[in-house]
C-alpha cells in the first residue's frame, strides 16, 4: 500500500530522518511514535511530500509519489494535523468541502457527502453546517478537521498528533470515532503521536522512531515481548509491560472452553480489564459474553496470567 | 431632593463644550462683513445681523442643547439636541448674511465670524460623540454620514448659503471647481491604485522571503521621512529629464512639474502603509490554517487567495485607509508644483490674502478626507464583525 525505501531528510548538516524504510499494511492503522524531534512529524510530512525527501521514495500503491505533482498527491491523501488548522473564516461545510471544490465535483454531490459526513461525525448539518470554527467546541473541531480530511474518499489518511490539543476524556472519544470510521471506511490511516499508550491503543502496527532512525516496527506485542533495543524498551515502558501486554488481547480470543458463576464479562474486553473486574470482585473465573449475549467460554485468572509475560 | 436619589453628575464634555459655545457667543462676533473680498472684516454681533425674536429663538435652542448637553445621558436624545442646534446654526448664519448682502449686490462678503465657527466645531463635537456612545454598527455609520452630506448638499444647491462668502468664491470659481475637485480625488486615487498594484505583491513576497523585510521596510521608512516638498523638488529632475529624453514619456503627461511628480511622490509615500499591513496581516494568518490547505493539496497561489489574503485583509484595509486619508490631504500641496487638485484654490486664496477661497478648497478636502475615513473604518468594521458577532452566539 504505501512503501517507505530508504527515507532520509537532511537540512544542511542535520539529519532528520535517517535511511527509514518501512511498509504500511493496506487498511489498517500504524501509528508512528516517538519523542520530539525524532523525526516522525517529517517522516508523515514526506509521504504527501509537504517536505520533499533529500534521498529515497515513496510508493504509493506501486507509484512513485513524485510521478505527479504534489498538489495533486495531496488531493487523494487526507491530512489532519494538530489544533485541526480549520479555515476561520469559512463555514464548517465549506472547511469539508474543500478537497471535493479542488477536485471540482458538482455541487450536488458536494452537499450530500458534506451532509453525510456532518452526520457521521455526530454534528447536525441543521445546526453546524452554517457555523463558523471558532463557535464550535474543541471536540467538535477535531470532529470538522477530520470530516474535512475524509471528504474526497482517500484511501490513505495521514494524522499528525491529531488529538494532542485536546483533554482526556474529549480525547478518549475522538480515538474510538477513530477507530470506528477505519473499520468504515476501511481507511489507511497513518498517525503521528509522542503517546505511547494512544500508540498501543490504536496501532495495529507501530513504528518507533529515535533521532531520525527507525528502532523497530512491529506488532504491539511484539514490541513488548521483543524490544529491540533497551530505548524500545524504556519508550514502551517497563514497569506495566505485564499489564500493556494483557491490554493487548481481548477476552474473546482467549477465552477458553466451559463455563464459571463468576461475573460476565464482553468478549470485546480487554485481559487487562477483566484481571481488574475479578480482582474487585475476588472472583477466580469469569464468563465471557459475545456481541449476541451466548456465553463464549471462561476464562480464570490462571488462564490470564499466563499471558502476561512473553 | 431625596437623599437616596443617585447624584446627577454633570457631564465633563458637556461642560466644556458649553462654556466654550458661551464665552465664544459673547466674546466673538457672529459674522464678520466685507465691502469686497480683500479689505478687513468689520465685526457683527449676533443682535445687530438678526431681528430680536429671531435672535432670542436661536439662542433658546442652544441654551436647550447646552442643558442636554450638561445633564442628558442618553445618547440617541445628545445627537438630537446637537443637529437642532447644527441646523439652527446654520439657518441663522444663512439668514444673517442676506440680511446683510444689499439686494443684487455681489461684492460685499459675509463669512460666519468666530462665534459661529466654535458653535459649529462644539455642537459638531457633541453629535460625534453621541454617535460614538450609541456603538451603530457600521452600515449606520454610512448612513448617517450619507444623511448628513445629502442634506448639507441639498441646502446648498438650494441656495440657503448663496450669500455667505464661501458661496460667492464657488459662484467665481464655479467653472473650474468640478474639475479641480475630481482632479483632486484622481491624483489621491490614482496613486493609491497605483501603490496597491505595487505594494500588495511586494508585500506578500517580503512575507514569503523573510531575508526581503528590513531592506525593503527600511528603504520605505526613509522616503517617508522625506518631506514632500523635497521629494517633489528630488522627482524633478529625472522626469524632466525622462521627458526631455523619451518622447512618449512626454506624450503621457509626464513632466518635471505637474501631476507626474505628485502622482510619484504620494504613490512612494503610500507604499510603507500597505507593504508593512501587508505583511503584518499575513503574519497574522494562523500558521496552522496554511499547513492545512497545503496539505489537503492548494496550490500555493490558491492558498494565497483563498486563505491568506481574506484572513489577512482587514489588517490590509487598515494600510488602505491610512494611505487614502494621507493621500486626500496630500495632494493638497501638488497644487504648489502645478499639479492641479483642490489646494489651487488654497494656495491661490493664501497668495491673494483672501480666506473665503481658501475655504473653498479646504473645506471640501476635510469632507472627503473624514467621508473616506469613516467608510473605510465601516467597512473594516464590518468584516472583522462577521467573525466576531458570531463569537457570542456560541451555538
Amino acid at each position: 500500500m504505501i512503501r517507505i525505501e530508504r527515507l532520509s531528510k537532511q537540512y544542511d548538516a542535520t539529519t532528520v530522518v535517517d535511511d527509514v524504510s518501512f511498509e504500511v499494511e493496506h487498511n489498517s492503522i500504524t501509528v508512528i511514535v516517538g519523542t520530539s524531534g525524532s523525526g516522525k512529524s517529517t517522516l508523515l510530512r514526506m509521504i504527501n511530500r509537504l517536505v520533499e525527501p533529500t534521498s529515497g521514495r515513496v510508493l504509493l500503491d506501486g507509484a512513485d509519489t513524485r510521478s505527479e505533482p504534489a498538489h495533486l498527491l495531496r488531493r487523494r491523501i487526507g491530512y489532519v494535523i494538530q489544533g485541526n488548522g480549520l479555515f476561520p473564516h469559512r463555514t464548517v461545510a465549506e472547511n469539508v468541502a474543500t478537497v471535493p471544490r479542488l477536485l471540482g465535483w458538482p455541487e450536488e454531490r458536494i452537499r450530500g457527502r458534506v451532509t453525510e459526513l456532518l452526520e457521521i461525525f455526530q454534528l447536525d448539518p441543521a445546526l453546524y453546517a452554517g457555523a463558523l470554527p471558532h463557535q464550535l467546541s474543541g471536540g467538535q473541531q477535531q470532529r470538522v478537521g477530520v470530516a474535512r480530511a475524509l471528504a474526497a474518499e482517500p484511501a490513505v489518511l495521514l494524522m499528525d498528533e491529531p488529538f494532542g490539543a485536546l483533554d482526556p476524556i474529549i480525547r478518549a472519544k475522538a480515538q474510538e470515532d477513530l477507530l470506528d470510521i477505519q473499520r468504515r471506511f476501511g481507511t489507511t490511516v497513518v498517525l503521528v503521536t509522542h503517546d505511547m499508550d494512544e500508540a498501543f491503543h490504536l496501532g495495529q502496527r507501530i513504528a518507533v522512531m529515535s533521532q531520525g532512525r527507525l528502532l523497530q516496527y512491529d506488532r504491539p506485542a511484539a514490541l513488548l515481548t521483543d524490544p529491540a533495543d533497551s530505548f524500545v524498551a524504556r519508550m514502551t515502558g517497563l514497569s506495566d509491560r505485564a499489564l500493556k501486554l494483557l491490554s493487548l488481547t481481548s477476552a474473546g480470543e482467549a477465552a477458553l472452553p466451559g463455563s464459571s458463576d463468576g461475573p460476565r464479562v464482553a468478549s470485546s474486553a480487554s485481559l487487562r480489564d477483566v484481571l481488574s473486574e475479578l480482582l474487585w470482585r475476588r472472583a477466580d473465573s469469569a464468563i465471557v459474553l459475545g456481541e449476541d449475549g451466548a456465553a463464549r467460554g471462561q476464562l480464570t485468572i490462571a488462564a490470564i496470567l499466563a499471558r502476561a509475560h512473553p | 431632593m431625596a437623599i437616596s436619589a443617585p447624584r446627577q453628575r454633570v457631564d465633563r464634555l458637556g461642560l466644556l463644550l458649553t462654556v466654550a459655545g458661551a464665552a465664544a457667543l459673547i466674546g466673538l462676533p457672529f459674522v464678520v462683513f466685507k465691502s469686497n473680498r480683500i479689505v478687513p472684516g468689520e465685526p457683527r454681533a449676533l443682535y445687530e445681523v438678526l431681528p430680536f425674536w429671531a435672535a432670542i429663538g436661536f439662542q433658546a435652542v442652544l441654551l436647550g442643547a447646552a442643558a442636554v448637553a450638561l445633564g442628558v445621558a442618553d445618547a440617541r436624545r445628545r445627537l438630537a439636541a446637537a443637529v437642532a442646534g447644527i441646523v439652527v446654526l446654520g439657518l441663522a448664519v444663512a439668514a444673517a448674511a442676506n440680511a446683510l448682502t444689499p439686494p443684487g449686490n455681489k461684492v460685499v462678503r459675509i463669512a460666519p465670524g468666530g462665534a459661529a465657527w466654535v458653535l459649529l466645531v462644539c455642537l459638531g463635537l457633541m453629535a460625534t460623540d453621541a454617535i460614538t456612545r450609541m456603538r451603530p454598527r457600521p452600515i449606520v455609520r454610512v448612513l448617517l454620514l450619507a444623511l448628513t452630506l445629502g442634506i448639507a448638499g441639498a441646502a446648498i444647491a438650494h441656495g440657503t448659503f448663496d450669500n455667505l462668502s464661501v458661496l460667492r468664491e464657488y459662484a467665481v470659481n464655479a467653472g473650474r471647481f468640478p474639475s479641480e475637485l475630481r482632479r483632486h480625488v484622481w491624483l489621491a486615487g490614482g496613486s493609491l491604485i497605483a501603490a496597491l498594484i505595487v505594494g500588495l505583491p511586494l508585500g506578500v513576497l517580503c512575507h514569503r522571503v523573510p531575508r526581503l523585510r528590513p531592506p525593503v521596510l527600511g528603504t520605505l521608512n526613509v522616503i517617508q521621512t522625506i518631506p514632500a516638498i523635497a521629494l517633489f523638488g528630488i522627482l524633478m529632475a529625472p522626469l524632466g529629464a525622462l521627458a526631455a529624453r523619451v518622447p512618449a514619456a512626454a506624450a503621457l503627461g509626464i513632466r518635471g512639474i505637474g501631476a507626474a511628480p505628485a502622482v510619484v511622490a504620494l504613490f512612494l509615500y503610500s507604499l510603507l502603509p500597505i507593504v508593512a499591513d501587508t505583511v503584518v496581516g499575513l503574519q497574522r494568518v494562523s500558521r496552522a490554517a496554511v499547513e492545512a490547505a497545503l496539505g489537503m493539496g492548494m496550490t500555493p497561489s490558491q492558498v494565497l487567495s483563498r486563505i491568506e489574503l481574506p484572513l489577512a485583509l482587514p489588517v490590509i484595509l487598515t494600510g488602505i485607509r491610512v494611505v487614502l486619508v494621507q493621500n486626500i490631504g496630500m495632494v493638497t500641496i501638488a497644487a504648489l508644483i502645478g499639479g492641479g487638485g483642490l489646494g489651487t484654490f488654497v494656495f491661490q486664496g493664501i497668495g491673494q490674502n483672501a480666506i473665503d477661497l481658501v475655504l473653498l478648497g479646504a473645506i471640501p478636502i476635510v469632507t472627503l478626507a473624514f467621508s473616506a475615513s469613516v467608510l473605510l473604518d465601516a467597512l473594516i468594521e464590518a468584516l472583522d464583525r462577521s467573525a466576531s458577532a458570531s463569537a457570542g452566539a456560541r451555538l
